[in-house]
């Protein structure tokens, strides 16, 4: 069985901050990670590899230095890994994106893809989807678990907001997993030094040939106007206030922050 | 900054054991102590994703990685758990290490690979009730018989014992000879006749599996001989300068985890309304004690890097175990200091770290034991 | 999709066994505030898929919507992403709306970037505020308002050249209108010609148990401190209507009134929830330590020198023993 793991290496939003003084986001010397929701994604991808016996591929969208992403990647296990890179991608909405990984996907053989389900960073949760849509594919999005693959069809549990439902999709299909589906193995230390020199080929639009209308900023049907950070909070001194306005002040903030 | 000239992959090695430690060492390097419990799942653990043949050829199950990437190992675990990383040290450098470096092939695919795949643990016993820096006056023997032979003593202070399966041991083979006259074998748990001792209380790295060795009359296979008969005491003291880098990295890795932990708590700290960080006192000493841990760092990285390139090592390596240990015991001891009445406290884990640092001065070779070998060198004509 | 600016706001209408989502009521209001800041003509109106649903239609109208488009087929009676896909498509390509709002739901979220992808338009996901072009009084383009970077950045997104304009929007983020049976529309029975898709099988469904909640994923949490050792329960009772975690000071882990699980703190859980809700709880830098890196702290202490007031967004200098059951009356009434 062929499984293509879709996973972006993110910074570690969790440890971004706005520089106070600035206004700005701090984010000089920030790690930069493996999206959590794809660790959950490649975690399933090598547990079926280790059940039922599958060739693990991972494959990212991004710069030159995500290739060291990959190499860890290889090194918990997966079998080959795609760097898809052009500076002619750059800019690229999720459309674009979609588009370019799907025109990716199509160069390999693939049973199952498994994407996270969104991306810390852009938090958009659109590319499974559209590659789905690209591929032609079924899609089960929101997967909390994989139970087995047999004749060529997965059985998956989805949760929604209050229930859960069991499905049985039939493959070629895509997945997106939640990151607090699945723990991400650590790298296994035989295999990372042997894979440290495994070639991991680069993608790039001379490759790929897809119409420059479909990449970039050209191909990307949405645009940022503008970016800004929330009102930076001056921590205030403490208020006296009888309980009534207390509750209301409390809940005013409620509201307003979630 | 020691990681400027690692590789990528060592640098990805550092970054794995990292993530280790923190999630799967540290949350229980407090309990490991308190209770002196081995810590059996981590081990099993580390035996997973194959971090216990990390200098060995793949050939055998080892990363083919390197005495480096193995020291980055042992320091990483013991910033969290001093307990932790002598396991692994012991295992590696004074066990699996003499099998690679002077097994035959046959002894290799018999005991190397397991150690090195994660099947099975190992040991290495040198030291007696009677014997400690004085190693030559062994009083442990194996007597030659037809096809085996028969040894009868024990072994003191043994890391790792019982939990073991596979122990590198000592014994004279002709007491005539003294010290030329000590051969080393290798013997497995649940030989006949091969038992432990009760497990050691001690100050520090509690958790390890420390007890004595009882051999009565066990009977070893003639193929189980390690290297030539005789040639036993070159072999120790040959492991024994591995085990230095691995001791070494250790007793690096306790100071570099107290620093850490004073640091973090002197920026929490307050008195006489500001945090203790900004006290020049404490400043002075953090500097100080950062830079006598980095001079160890790099102590030890040099010994682990001519071994890698298969260079004389010995003097670098005791060098380095000396320096370590004394900078360990010093950098616990006055970072202890800057925690004040809490760092007395067994709720913070910087005094686990001062006792965890003593032994540093003590095992695989006393500070003595160092100046002897290091002098050695340096008078040689 | 290749047309120019398009007609009509239109809106998702979520619905299972019979009950239209909160977050599709809310849109509808929304799109009506939009349609109101401009002359341009434009009506809201609601995209319903099911199967006996014509109530619903209604439902739409009463909160809102100006005409509704129905499509009520027994092959839409569970949502399945291909053919719900299907219809909203050919629905696009024949009424060229201006832009396509969806509840941010599970679902909403599976359908709209298929959707987006199939007809070539521009998906902005979770907006929390929408506006058109104000430099601009007769551009239909509009300036859709987003968090990315894990909240710490806000995004503004424009999709000038395709159409419709999607997004998703979260639940709660606007108000619905109040219903009322008044109102009146049209009614647009769609009919479709649906193509087999049995790519995917329900097998079986399973209603949610109660579900610890682990302290360290949870985005609201509750705390309570020595100051309201004594009131516990209430402290567990708000936590539970904000659907967050109690949390819990070493003090009252020690006296045995919390369990350890709940402790926050140099010795217990660090937490970097979205609201950090500290109830008589002083401030010392063991627990500090273990929140301070919340997004949003509220303390409430009756000492105006509690350390927790030097990390708290918003002290509040009061007894939280008087304070707490009247949010909880307030929280009940929401």
């Amino acid at each position: 069985m062929n499984i293509i793991v879709l996973v972006k290496q993110v910074p570690d939003t969790t440890e971004i901050h706005v520089d106070k003084e600035t206004g700005t986001l701090k984010r000089a010397g920030v790690p930069t990670i493996i999206n959590p929701d794809d660790q959950a994604g490649l975690e399933v991808a090598l547990t079926l590899k280790e059940t039922i016996g599958a060739k693990v591929t991972v494959l990212t969208m991004g710069p030159g230095q995500a290739k060291s992403m990959l190499h860890e990647c290889l090194a918990t296990g997966a079998d080959e890994a795609y760097l898809i890179s052009d500076r002619q991608f750059a800019g690229s909405d999720t459309w674009a994106t979609s588009k370019i990984l799907s025109e990716a996907i199509k160069t390999l053989d693939y049973d199952l893809i498994i994407a996270g389900r969104q991306a810390i960073d852009g938090d958009t949760a659109q590319v499974g989807p559209q590659v789905a849509e690209f591929l032609k594919i079924p899609q089960v999005t929101y997967v909390e678990k994989v139970h087995e693959v047999y004749q060529n069809t997965i059985t998956i549990t989805k949760a929604y907001e209050d229930y859960k439902v069991v499905l049985n999709a039939k493959m070629p299909c895509l997945l997106t997993v939640l990151s607090d589906a699945y723990t991400l193995r650590y790298m296994d230390a035989k295999r990372l030094f042997e894979t440290a020199h495994q070639p991991i080929p680069t993608l790039t639009n001379d490759t790929l040939s897809i119409d420059v209308e479909h990449i970039g900023l050209k191909g990307s049907p949405t645009r940022v106007k503008k970016t800004f950070v929330k009102a930076v909070n001056d921590k205030r001194k403490p208020l006296a206030l009888n309980p009534e306005d207390a509750a209301n002040k409390i809940i005013e903030s409620l509201r307003s922050i979630s | 900054m020691i990681k400027e000239w690692m590789n990528e992959e060592t640098l990805r090695f550092t970054k794995l054991m990292e993530e280790f430690t923190l999630k799967e060492v540290a949350p229980l390097a407090k309990e490991v102590d308190e209770l002196e419990r081995f810590p059996k799942e981590t081990v099993e653990k580390m035996q997973k994703y194959h971090m216990m043949g990390i200098p060995f050829e793949s050939k055998y199950g080892g990363c083919d990685a390197g005495y480096v990437a193995y020291a980055q190992a042992v320091l990483t675990l013991s910033k969290a758990c001093a307990t932790t990383g002598v396991i692994l040290s012991a295992h590696t450098s004074l066990c699996a290490g003499p099998i690679a470096t002077f097994g035959t092939e046959a002894q290799k695919e018999k005991y190397l690979t397991p150690l090195c795949r994660g099947d099975k643990l190992g040991a290495f016993g040198l030291t007696e009730p009677d014997a400690g820096t004085d190693a030559g006056s062994q009083k442990t023997v194996a007597i030659e018989k037809d096809d085996h032979y028969e040894i009868t003593g024990s072994k003191i202070f043994i890391t790792n014992a019982l939990e073991a399966d596979i122990y590198v041991i000592t014994a004279m083979t002709d007491k005539s000879l003294k010290t030329r006259g000590i051969s080393t074998f290798i013997l497995e748990k649940g030989m006949p006749g091969f038992s432990f001792g009760k497990k050691e209380k001690k100050l520090g790295i509690r958790g390890s599996a420390t007890r004595e060795l009882i051999f009565n009359k066990v009977k070893v296979p003639k193929e189980n001989l390690l290297g030539k008969v005789n040639q036993g005491f070159k072999i120790a003291l040959t492991t024994l300068d591995a085990g230095r880098i691995g001791i070494a990295a250790q007793a690096t890795g306790i100071a570099e985890g107290a620093i850490e932990a004073a640091i973090k708590y002197t920026k929490e700290r307050k008195q006489f309304n500001r945090a203790i960080k900004d006290f020049q006192n404490t400043q002075f000493v953090l500097a100080e004690l950062e830079t006598k841990k980095e001079a160890a760092k790099h102590l030890v990285f040099e010994a682990a890097k001519l071994k890698d390139a298969g260079k004389p090592y010995s003097k670098e390596a005791a060098m380095a175990k000396l320096f370590a240990a004394n900078v360990a015991m010093e950098v616990t001891t006055k970072a202890l200091q800057l925690f004040g009445g809490y760092g007395y406290t067994r709720e913070y884990d910087i005094e686990r770290m001062m006792r965890d640092a003593k032994i540093t001065e003590i095992y695989e070779g006393t500070n003595e034991a160092q100046k002897m070998v290091i002098s050695a060198h340096m008078l040689r004509s | 999709m290749n047309y120019t600016d398009g007609k009509d706001i239109y809106v998702f209408i979520e619905q299972r066994d019979q009950t239209i989502s909160e977050g599709s009521l809310e849109l509808i209001a929304e799109a009506k505030r939009l349609i109101s800041t401009r002359n341009f003509n434009d009506e809201v109106v609601g995209v319903l898929l099911g199967q006996n649903i014509e109530s619903l239609a209604y439902e739409t109208i009463y909160h809102g919507a100006d005409r509704v488009i129905m499509c009520d087929d027994e092959h839409l009676l569970h949502y399945e992403t291909h053919q719900y896909v299907d219809v909203l498509a050919e629905i696009v390509k024949e009424k060229h709306p201006a832009a396509f709002l969806f509840s941010g739901t599970i679902n909403g979220r599976d359908l709209a970037p298929r959707l987006s992808a199939r007809i070539h338009t521009g998906l902005t996901a979770d907006a929390t505020h929408i506006a058109y072009d104000e430099t601009d009084l007769k551009s239909k383009t509009l300036m859709i308002t987003r968090p990315a970077f894990g909240g710490n950045l806000y995004a503004t997104i424009i999709c000038p050249n395709h159409h419709p304009q999607m997004s998703t929007i979260r639940e709660h983020v606007f108000e619905k209108l109040a219903r009322d049976n008044k109102r009146t529309g049209n009614i647009d029975y769609y009919v479709y010609p649906h193509k087999n898709h049995d790519a995917i099988k329900v097998l079986e469904v399973i209603d949610k148990k109660e579900k610890t909640i682990d302290l360290t994923k949870a985005h609201i949490i509750v705390s309570a401190g020595r100051g309201v050792s004594n009131c516990i329960p209430l402290v567990k009772d708000i936590a539970k209507r904000v659907g967050g975690s109690l949390g819990a000071s070493r003090a009252l882990v020690d006296a045995g009134l919390v369990e350890k699980d709940f402790q926050v703190g140099q010795t217990g859980k660090t937490v970097k929830p979205t609201i950090y809700l500290a109830c008589g709880i002083s401030g010392a830098v063991q627990h500090t330590a273990g929140m301070e890196k919340s997004d949003y702290i509220i303390a409430i202490n009756t000492d105006e020198s509690a350390p927790i007031f030097d990390v708290a967004d918003l002290g509040i200098i009061g007894d939280a023993k008087a304070i707490l059951p009247i949010l909880s009356e307030k929280l009940q009434n929401q």
